[in-house]
């Protein structure tokens, strides 16, 4: 009964949040532009540069880039979704909700969920547009790719929300986002392979979730959906998800019991 | 007993300025005893506590000591039961911009866990009973602030409470507006909701609420009906024009007089008469002074206002503050 409640009160979010989202669907499209102008201008430089990884050909540098930046979309775009929750903050309409028996878990993963649903729209668009270049990959393995995407936009979704209701602050949580980004994105080699990093960092990256994410993600683009790299990465996202859920879940309910 | 009831009520925030950590109490200590079916006011100027005495009673923060219950139920101890019995509404509202009034009192009755087919159906009798109905399908961005504030109330009342919170509910409306507003909130007194209002606009606790408390600093410096409170400060002033050359000689012949209680002379040949009912000395003075052969210009009765109330507990005028 109390779970059937959560189910009920998440639909609800999320429902709502994707009304407002379709409402003013130009920040989808926006979202996903930066990624769509690497895509043309910056992946053509890559074969020379991706030669030794095994780019032999335009349509390898995509498998190999491509994966990378979709995995690096979905830990940006969810780390950025804090600074509209400080804006409902500011508006009163968390407080709204937080007036109502309406599950606290629900206000947090109807949004998540509905920036899920957003990365899921913009991967797909970078998806198609590779194609056009000569990617190709097939829809098992693509779906699994969007399996690994989704937990790691719950992540990184869940993290913006918790981070946005503790520090309060539009300035504060843009530098942190910036400084907890930075250091996430270079050790998941999503943008320029880990490979070629030295050894030290190459240890450093292997702790990280996402480096596995992204070498999963490529490992399903080149047609290695049996490579131990996926099922690592969809474990170690999972319970990534689940903690970073169950920390920003607190965050949500802390002030109302 | 009250509908709300607290006692001891305590909230203070820790602000660090300048690496100084500072405790500054909110609220100290806050007892109120709300009755049903009150429209009650919590008057005071900015930063007094009003909000966040609202804020504790709507469940929105944990108070740091004392005791509240509210419709029957125990504010700490019961949260979820509180809520169910209360609507609160903000001082900014609390509506998405883009979201239009039927969709964000659709969305509030069903966070309430009303069913959908319910949540319509009180959904479009909530725009009728607000006036808004013609504008009910439009974004919320689309309204003006008379509008706006009708939504939030109709927000906060859509699940039928025992009782409703309102922070500042006319804060920067205009005067038709807040007659509007005023007029909706005696309308909601009426179906059986109890109303506990912040404001500080002393016109407003005047006319709209039965009882008022005026808090200032965190604590409660006065209590009453507005009507108690003024009478409180005794008495009324008088004020008589009679011109400068007048002025001395007219002072002196009303000096003394059995119905005032203090003569004072003004700048402009006035004299200011502290009196104890402005309504029977009025026609005494001005027999005095015609008696005396003095004519009189003006004469103005001036009864104490919350104003007036509020500067002699407080010592400060809260139109100032």
């Amino acid at each position: 009964m109390k779970s059937l409640k959560i189910l009920r009160d998440i639909w609800l979010i999320f429902q709502r949040n994707m009304l407002l989202m379709l409402r003013s669907p130009l920040w989808v499209i926006l979202g996903v532009s930066q990624p769509v102008v690497y895509l043309l201008l910056f992946a053509p430089l890559l074969k020379p540069a991706l030669a030794p990884m095994g780019a032999h050909s335009q349509a390898d540098a995509y498998r190999i880039y491509v994966p990378g930046m979709l995995v690096a979309l979905a830990l940006a775009g969810g780390l950025y979704v804090g600074f509209d929750l400080l804006r409902e903050l500011a508006g009163g309409i968390i407080e709204r909700a937080r007036v109502t028996p309406v599950s606290r878990l629900a206000l947090l993963l109807g949004r998540s969920l509905r920036d899920v649903v957003v990365l899921v729209i913009q991967a797909a668009i970078i998806v198609v547009l590779s194609l056009l270049f000569g990617l190709t990959v097939a829809i098992p393995n693509l779906l699994i790719g969007y399996g690994l995407l989704a937990m790691i936009t719950l992540t990184s979704a869940s993290f913006s929300y918790g981070i946005a209701l503790t520090v309060k602050n539009p300035a504060v949580l843009g530098q942190l986002i910036n400084n907890v980004a930075q250091p996430v994105m270079l050790l998941s080699g999503t943008l320029l392979p880990i490979a070629l990093a030295p050894l030290w960092l190459r240890d450093a990256a292997n702790g990280n979730p996402f480096n596995w994410a992204v070498t999963g993600m490529r490992a399903l683009f080149t047609g290695h959906p049996d490579d131990p790299a996926i099922w690592k990465a969809a474990v170690m996202l999972a319970a990534l998800a689940v903690i970073t859920i169950a920390w920003s879940g607190r965050k949500f309910a802390r002030s109302v019991r | 007993m009250g509908i709300i009831q607290t006692t001891g009520l305590k909230k203070s925030y820790e602000t660090r300025a300048h690496r100084k950590t500072t405790k500054v109490e909110a609220v100290a200590g806050v007892d109120l005893d709300v009755a049903e079916g009150e429209i009650f006011g919590f008057l005071g100027p900015n930063g007094a506590g009003k909000t966040t005495t609202l804020r504790m009673l709507s469940t929105l923060l944990p108070p740091d000591a004392g005791e509240a219950t509210i419709a029957g139920a125990d504010l700490r101890k019961e949260p979820a039961k509180v809520r169910a019995a209360i609507g609160y509404i903000a001082q900014g509202g609390g509506t998405q911009d883009d979201a239009t009034a039927r969709e964000e009192l659709i969305l509030q009755a069903r966070m309430h866990g009303i069913s959908k087919a319910e949540a319509q159906r009180r959904a479009v009798s909530a725009l009728a009973a607000f006036d808004l109905t013609e504008y009910a399908d439009r974004p919320c961005k689309t309204y003006s602030g008379g509008q706006r504030r009708r939504v939030d109330i109709a927000l906060g009342i859509i699940h039928q409470p025992k009782v409703v919170f309102l922070d500042e509910p006319t804060s920067g409306l205009d005067p038709q507006s807040r007659a509007h507003m005023w007029d909706e909130v005696r309308r909601l007194r009426t179906e059986g909701m109890t109303i506990f209002l912040t404001t500080h606009y002393l016109e407003e606790a005047d006319a709209l609420c039965d009882r008022i408390a005026i808090i200032d600093g965190g604590v409660i410096v006065a209590e009453g009906t507005p009507d108690a409170l003024k009478r409180e400060i005794s008495g009324d002033v008088v004020t008589v024009g009679v011109g400068e050359d007048f002025a001395e000689k007219a002072a002196e012949i009303l000096t003394g007089q059995t119905f005032l209680t203090a003569v004072e002379t003004r700048d402009g040949g006035r004299i200011r008469l502290a009196v104890e009912a402005g309504e029977t000395a009025v026609p005494l003075v001005m027999r005095t002074l015609e008696e005396a052969g003095i004519a009189t210009s003006t004469i103005e009765v001036h009864r104490p206002t919350l104003d007036d109330v509020f500067l002699t507990k407080t010592g400060r005028s809260l139109r100032e503050s």
